[in-house]
């Protein structure tokens, strides 16, 4: 495992908590009721707190010249962001927000699950730190995604349409990349298909709880953790970025 | 969505050992949301360790119109504070 195989594979955790805290932090003051918005903004919040972490770990102890924590967030082009595509997915309803977090979650919870038995000491600290906030997100987008499912005829409708068009970016987080592998190697990284298989099963039982459809589909997209973004990402690049591109080295 | 949502009432309490004390009120379907709403609302600032909710129509609270008679025939009886009595000097925490 070399130094960059090593925050390849942390940009790849990091990044996916930074491009989805934003998604949310889009919401804050637009959350469909005061309650909704917080509990949305908070999570944005748990997210961007974990999110720096690992940027300080990458900044002030891999790659130790001159970056800070914000160089890496707000100043890396697209190619160079190794989230999976799911995180990035636009905001279309509330639906979409509480499925596209749900799906996020249930693997999130179980990746950091694993993550703090890491031999990494700085991966398992920030996991230990972050699970119990992973494991609320949980049961706050899973028990949403149940009144929705079996809640109005057209919160079930709308529910069923965001399950069948976000379906296919689920398989994606189970991908594994050279660096990836790298890192599992040398213990620092999860073998993230050691739970594959659980994690479908929870979100098919919960989607049959919430009296909806699992999609059959064999099609699943994939290239966020390589650099290849869906054409959403550039967007929201622009608007996360804007600030710091417009007035480098700025601070409030 | 939030027309058609109950109004709750919030206690928390801050620490063990202490009573829970009311913070507010917000809107939720059902109890179990009421909970996780205010969880969300009132202690992202490590404010509690336990939260009651109450549906707040099953509140039933006194009539201001009454406070006349309800509260001020009180107001003339300080000797109902039990501060009349000389306290041995061994008595002690009291």
């Amino acid at each position: 495992m070399t130094n960059k195989n090593l925050q390849q594979y942390i940009y790849s955790i990091a990044d996916n908590a930074l491009i989805l805290g934003q998604r949310l932090g889009e919401l804050c003051g637009h959350g469909p009721t005061l309650e909704t918005d917080i509990a949305l903004t908070n999570i944005a919040l748990d997210l961007l707190g974990q999110t720096r972490s690992y940027y300080q770990y990458i900044a002030q102890e891999l790659i130790k010249e001159d970056q800070t924590e914000d160089d890496l967030a707000f100043l890396r082009k697209e190619r160079d962001y190794r989230n999976v595509q799911l995180v990035e997915q636009p905001n279309h309803d509330f639906a979409y927000i509480i499925v596209r977090q749900y799906f996020f979650d249930v693997f999130h919870h179980r990746f950091l699950s694993r993550l703090q038995r890491s031999k990494n000491v700085n991966l398992e600290a920030i996991a230990s730190k972050s699970i119990k906030e992973a494991a609320y997100h949980e049961r706050f987008s899973g028990d949403w995604l149940k009144r929705l499912g079996d809640g109005t005829a057209e919160s079930h409708q709308r529910a069923q349409q965001a399950v069948d068009d976000l379906w296919v970016y689920t398989d994606e987080l189970f991908h594994t990349t050279d660096d990836d592998q790298a890192c599992i190697d040398a213990g620092h990284g999860v073998d993230v298909t050691s739970f594959k298989s659980e994690y479908f099963q929870v979100i098919t039982d919960l989607l049959e709880e919430a009296t909806l459809k699992v999609p059959e589909t064999e099609f699943f997209q994939n290239g966020g953790k390589k650099g290849i973004h869906t054409e959403h990402m550039g967007y929201l690049l622009a608007e996360m970025q804007y600030m710091q591109r417009t007035y480098p080295d700025m601070k409030w | 969505m939030k027309k058609d949502w109950p109004l709750w009432e919030v206690f928390v309490r801050s620490k063990n050992g202490l009573e829970h004390r009311h913070f507010g009120s917000l809107h939720a379907p059902d109890a179990e949301m009421a909970i996780k709403n205010a969880r969300d609302v009132y202690t992202r600032r490590s404010e509690g360790v336990s939260i009651w909710v109450v549906e707040s129509k099953n509140i039933t609270a006194s009539n201001p119109d009454n406070n006349a008679e309800n509260f001020e025939p009180a107001a003339d009886k300080a000797y109902r504070h039990p501060t009349f009595y000389d306290l041995p000097d061994d008595v002690k925490h009291m």
